[in-house]
C-alpha cells in the first residue's frame, strides 16, 4: 500500500449525497403544507424510478450494482426534478423525466461523475418541452384552495388522471411568474399584479416559504462545507443586481429584486442545482463565472423568454461551458509568478 | 508577534501525539549487529572505506562521501566488519541496498575525536567537517546539510528556518528532542547560523507542541540576552503539511518557493532541528551521525522514543517498545500522510527513519473502493500546492501526460491531502506517482534518442565537412595545376595566364562558396530539428 494510509472519517459519496437529502427535507415539509400531500408521492416515484433505471444501466454497463446504488445520487436526480415539476400530474410525467436523466443525461454521457449536463434538468428540460401543457399546472396553495387533493385525491390523479367532481383547472393555477407576465402583457403593473390572492410578501403565497427553506437547506450545507459559497452567492446576487436595476428603471414594469430571488426555482438551483459537483466548474473563479452566467440567463428567460422560469435552462447553457470555463480559471499554482 | 501567512488548503489528520510523547527518550542497548546502509542521503551513496574482516572503531568512518551532493556514513559501535552486500533498507521501493555489515564487539569503543572551534575556523573547513561527520537533513528527505549550508553565488541569506513543525501524525521524535535537548540544538543553530550570517533566525513548531516551544523559547532567550543572537521561536498553527519546507517558509515569510528553485533562491535556507543537533554534536564533539531519535508507535505495548544506533535492526526497535499486539498487519516508516510501507523487519534504522508504526486493521482500516472522481473540488480545497487533483486525475488515468505536466503535476508534493479528503477514496496520489514515473522516463527516452539522433548528426556532418574539404583541396589542386599550366605555356598558343589564373581563381571560389552553402544548410537542419 501507498501513501497517505488514512482517510478522513466518514467522507463518501453517499454521505454527501444522504446530507444534501436531508437538506432539502425543510423545504419539502413547507412544500407539503403548502400545496399539500401531492408532493409525496411524485418523490416516491422519482426515487423508485431513479433507482431502478440507474440499477438497470449499471448492470447494461457492467458495473457493480448495489455498490453504486448505495451512493445515493440516482436518489438525489430524482427528488431535483420532483421539486422542479408540478406535483400533481400524471404518473407517467415524473417517471419518464427521471428515467432520461438517468439513462441518457447521467449514463449516456458516462456515469457519475462524467455527464456534462445536470440529469434532473435535462430530464426537466425534456418534460417541459414534451409535455408543456402538464408543466405549468401547478396546485394552488392550500389555504386559496376551494378543493384542497387530499393524499387518496392526488393518488387518484396519478394514476387515472382525474379528479372527483372538479377538473384539473379548479385546483391548480400558474405559477406567480407565470401569472405575472401574464398580466403585464394585459398592461397591469407589477404593483396592481401583486395585490393578487397568490402572491405573498415577496414572492407567491406559500412558496416564498419553501423558497425561504431551500435558502436555509442551503446553509446547512454551506456550513457542513458540501458546498462552497461562489455558485450560490453568485448566482442569486446577479439575479438580484440585474433585478434591481430593471426594477429602477421601471418599477411598474419590472418586479423587485427580493420577488425574484423568492419566485420560481431560483432558491433550489441556486443551492442545490447550480452547485452539482459533477456539471458545475471546480475553480473558485469558474464557480463565480458559472453562478453570474446563471444569474443573467434566468433572469433574461424568465423576463423576456417563453418559460415561465428560466433555471433550468439557464444552468444546462452553463453547463455546457464548463469545461472551457474549468480551463482558463486555473489557479495559480504555489511558487508559480511569484 | 510576528503576522504569520498562511498556505492554501491543509488538513487536520487525527495527531495521535499523545501516544508517545509522554515518556522521555530512552537509550537503546547495544544491538549485537548493525547494517549500515552506504545510500542514506540524497545523491550518491558514500563509497565503502572498509574491508571484510576490519576492526573498526565506533565513529569511524566507513564510507566516504563520494561527489558533491554525498555524506559520508560511519561505524555505529567497534566491531568487525563481517559483510558488505546487499541488504534489506526501509524504502519504499522495498528494495536492497549495499550495506556494511558489522558485528559488534560490544565495547563501543570511540575513535579518537575532537571538537572544532567554528567562529575561528575557515567555513569551508567547518562544511567539509559536516561532510565528513555525515550530516543529512534529518526531517525525511536526507539531503546533505553541508550543501545546504554554502550560500554559495546566492550571497546574502535573510532567513534561517528551523523546521520544528513535525506536522505528520504520530511522529513526535523532534518535539521530545526539543523538549529534553533544546539547549544542544540551539548550539547547532548558533553554528549554521554562523556559516550563514543571516539577517533572521526563525525556528517554527507548530502550536501542538506547547512544551517544546516553551523549553526552545526558554533557551533562546538567554541566548539571545547574552549572545545578542536574535533567535525567534515562532509557534505555527497546527495544520498539515504545515512542517513542509516551502510550506514552512511561505508562513513564516510570507515568500513563496518558485517552482523548482530552491529556498536559496528566495535567500532562506531550511533545516530542520534534529538536524541542528547532530550539527552541534559533530562540531563541539566532534561526532559524526551514528544515532537518532526515533518513534515507536501505533499498534505496540509501549509507544516511546528511543536513541537507536544507526545500523539497528528495525524489528529489535520494536522490542523496545515491547513489541507489536497480536493483531499487527504492517508496520509504517514515517507518517501516516507520507511514509511507506516496512517489507522487511530486518532492514536497519538510518538517518532519515524517523518513525515506526505498527499499524493494525483497527488504526489504519484498508481503504474503501474508489468511486469515479465526482468533481466535488474538495482535493483542489485541501491541495497546499494549489493544484487541481481532479485534473491531474484525470490526466494520469488517461495517460495523457503532456495536460499532466501542463497544469503542473511536477509541483505536487505527493502530501496527500487530495487522497486524504477524496470522498471517492480514489488513490490520488499513487496516480500522481506513476504518472511522474512515466514522464520521467519517457523524458529519460526522449533524451537517449535525442543522443543517438545527435551522434548521427555530428557523424554526418563530419562526413560533410570532409567531403567537402576533399573538394575544396580538389579545387585548389586544379587551380593550382592550371595555373601551372598556363605558366609553362605563358608563351604559347594556350590562354593568357592571366586569364587561366583568374578562371582557376573563380573555380577555388565557387568551390567555396558551394561548401559554404553545404555547412549552412547541415547547420540549419540541426537546427530546425532541435526540439523546442
Ligand atoms: S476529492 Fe476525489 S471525487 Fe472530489 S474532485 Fe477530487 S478526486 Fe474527484
Ligand atoms: S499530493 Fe500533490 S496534488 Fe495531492 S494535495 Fe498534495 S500536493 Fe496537492
Amino acid at each position: 500500500m501507498s501513501s497517505p494510509h488514512i482517510l478522513t472519517a466518514g467522507s463518501k459519496v453517499s454521505t454527501i449525497m444522504l446530507l444534501v437529502l436531508v437538506a432539502l427535507l425543510p423545504a419539502i415539509a413547507a412544500y407539503y403544507f403548502f400545496f399539500g400531500p401531492a408532493i409525496l408521492i411524485s418523490l416516491t416515484l422519482a426515487s423508485a424510478t431513479a433507482l431502478a433505471t440507474e440499477a438497470m444501466m449499471l448492470k447494461l454497463r457492467s458495473y457493480p450494482v448495489k455498490f453504486f446504488l448505495a451512493d445515493g445520487s440516482a436518489i438525489l436526480t430524482g427528488w431535483l426534478l420532483a421539486l422542479s415539476i408540478p406535483p400533481l400530474a400524471p404518473w407517467w410525467l415524473i417517471v419518464v423525466g427521471t428515467a432520461f436523466a438517468i439513462i441518457v443525461a447521467k449514463h449516456l454521457y458516462g456515469g457519475l461523475g462524467n455527464n456534462l449536463f445536470n440529469p434532473a434538468m435535462a430530464g426537466f428540460a425534456v418534460l417541459m418541452i414534451s409535455f408543456p401543457a402538464i408543466m405549468t399546472h401547478w396546485p394552488t396553495p392550500l389555504m386559496l384552495a376551494q378543493h384542497p387533493v387530499g393524499l387518496a385525491e392526488a393518488l387518484r390523479y396519478y394514476f387515472s388522471g382525474a379528479l372527483q367532481g372538479v377538473n384539473l383547472d379548479a385546483v391548480t393555477m400558474a405559477t406567480p411568474l407565470d401569472t405575472l407576465k401574464t398580466q403585464l402583457s394585459l398592461q397591469h403593473t407589477v404593483g396592481e399584479v401583486k395585490h393578487m390572492p397568490i402572491y405573498g410578501s415577496f414572492g407567491g403565497k406559500g412558496g416564498e416559504v419553501v423558497a425561504a427553506m431551500y435558502l436555509l437547506g442551503g446553509l446547512f450545507l454551506l456550513q457542513q462545507r458540501i458546498i462552497t459559497w461562489h455558485t450560490p452567492v453568485s448566482f442569486l446576487v446577479t439575479l438580484a443586481l440585474v433585478a434591481a436595476v430593471f426594477n429602477g428603471i421601471n418599477p411598474t414594469h419590472y418586479a423587485s429584486p427580493m420577488f425574484h430571488l423568492f419566485t420560481g426555482g431560483a432558491m433550489l438551483g441556486a443551492f442545490f442545482i447550480a452547485t452539482d459537483y459533477v456539471t458545475a466548474p471546480t475553480t473558485p473563479k469558474g464557480k463565480l463565472i458559472f453562478g453570474t452566467g446563471v444569474g443573467i440567463l434566468e433572469y433574461v428567460i424568465r423576463v423576456f423568454g417563453g418559460y415561465p422560469d428560466g433555471v433550468a435552462f439557464s444552468i444546462l447553457i452553463m453547463n455546457a461551458a464548463v469545461p472551457l470555463i474549468d480551463a482558463y480559471t486555473q489557479p495559480r499554482v504555489f511558487g508559480h509568478n511569484t | 508577534m510576528r503576522t504569520l501567512q498562511k498556505f492554501h488548503g491543509g488538513v487536520h489528520p487525527p495527531q495521535h501525539k499523545a501516544e508517545s510523547n509522554c515518556l522521555p527518550i530512552l537509550a537503546a542497548p547495544l544491538p549485537k549487529r548493525v547494517i549500515v546502509p552506504l545510500r542514506q542521503h540524497l545523491g550518491t551513496p558514500a563509497k565503502v572505506h572498509v574491508k571484510i574482516g576490519d576492526h573498526v572503531l565506533k565513529g569511524q568512518m566507513i564510507g566516504i562521501a563520494n561527489g558533491y551532493i554525498s555524506a559520508a556514513v560511519h561505524a555505529p559501535t567497534s566491531g568487525t566488519v563481517s559483510a558488505i552486500d546487499l541488504h534489506a533498507i526501509p524504502h519504499p521501493s522495498g528494495l536492497p541496498d549495499l550495506c556494511i555489515r558489522i558485528e559488534a564487539d560490544g565495547e563501543d569503543r570511540w575513535i579518537e575525536h575532537q571538537a572544532v572551534d567554528y567562529k575561528t575556523a575557515d567555513p569551508d573547513t567547518v562544511r567539509a567537517v559536516l561532510r565528513d561527520a555525515g550530516i543529512v537533513g534529518l526531517g525525511g528527505a536526507a539531503f546533505p546539510t553541508y550543501v545546504k549550508l554554502n550560500p554559495g553565488q546566492q550571497g546574502k541569506i535573510r532567513t534561517l528556518v528551523l523546521n520544528g513543525a513535525e506536522c505528520e501524525p504520530w511522529i513526535t521524535s523532534d518535539d521530545v528532542l526539543m523538549r529534553e535537548r533544546a539547549a544542544e540544538i540551539v548550539e547547532g543553530i548558533k553554528i549554521m547560523a554562523h556559516l550563514m550570517q543571516p539577517e533572521k533566525v526563525l525556528i517554527g513548531i507548530e502550536d501542538n507542541k506547547p512544551e517544546a516551544i516553551a523549553a526552545m523559547q526558554a533557551v533562546c532567550r538567554s541566548v539571545n540576552l547574552e549572545q545578542a543572537a536574535n533567535f525567534e521561536v515562532v509557534p505555527v498553527p497546527t495544520l498539515y503539511p504545515g512542517g513542509g519546507e516551502k510550506q514552512l517558509i511561505k508562513v513564516l515569510t510570507g515568500k513563496e518557493v518558485p517552482s523548482g528553485q530552491r529556498p536559496l533562491n528566495i535567500g532562506v535556507v531550511c533545516a530542520n532541528v534534529a538536524t541542528a543537533y547532530t550539527v552541534h554534536r559533530a562540531i563541539n564533539h566532534g561526532e559524526p551521525v551514528i544515532s537518532r531519535i526515533v518513534t515507536v508507535t501505533g499498534n505496540v505495548q509501549r509507544p516511546q522514543n528511543f536513541e537507536v544506533l544507526i545500523g539497528t535492526p528495525l524489528g529489535e526497535i520494536i522490542q523496545l517498545a515491547g513489541g507489536a499486539a497480536a493483531d499487527t498487519s504492517h508496520y509504517l516508516i514515517g507518517g501516516p500522510m507520507m511514509g511507506f510501507d516496512l517489507t522487511n523487519l530486518d532492514a536497519p534504522l538510518t538517518k532519515a527513519t524517523n518513525c515506526i508504526i505498527a499499524a493494525s486493521p483497527a488504526l489504519f482500516p484498508p481503504k474503501p473502493a474508489a468511486m469515479p472522481c465526482i468533481r466535488c473540488g474538495q482535493c483542489a480545497q485541501a491541495c497546499p500546492a494549489d493544484l487541481q487533483p481532479q485534473e491531474l486525475f484525470w490526466f494520469s488515468q488517461s495517460k495523457n501526460f503532456d495536460k499532466a505536466c501542463a497544469y503542473n503535476l511536477f509541483d505536487c508534493i505527493e502530501c496527500g491531502c487530495c487522497d486524504y479528503v477524496c470522498p471517492s477514496h480514489i488513490p490520488l496520489v499513487s496516480y500522481f506517482r506513476f504518472a511522474k514515473s512515466e514522464i520521467a522516463m519517457q523524458n529519460c527516452e526522449k533524451a537517449a534518442a535525442e543522443q543517438a539522433r545527435e551522434h548521427f548528426e555530428f557523424k554526418k556532418q563530419r562526413e560533410e565537412r570532409e567531403k567537402q574539404e576533399k573538394a575544396a583541396r580538389m579545387a585548389e589542386k586544379a587551380a593550382a595545376a592550371a595555373a601551372a599550366k598556363a605558366a609553362a605555356t605563358a608563351n604559347g598558343e594556350a590562354e593568357d595566364p592571366a586569364i587561366a589564373a583568374k578562371k582557376a581563381a573563380i573555380q577555388a571560389a565557387v568551390e567555396r562558396t558551394k561548401a559554404k552553402k553545404a555547412e549552412a544548410a547541415a547547420a540549419a537542419s540541426t537546427n530546425t530539428t532541435e526540439p523546442s
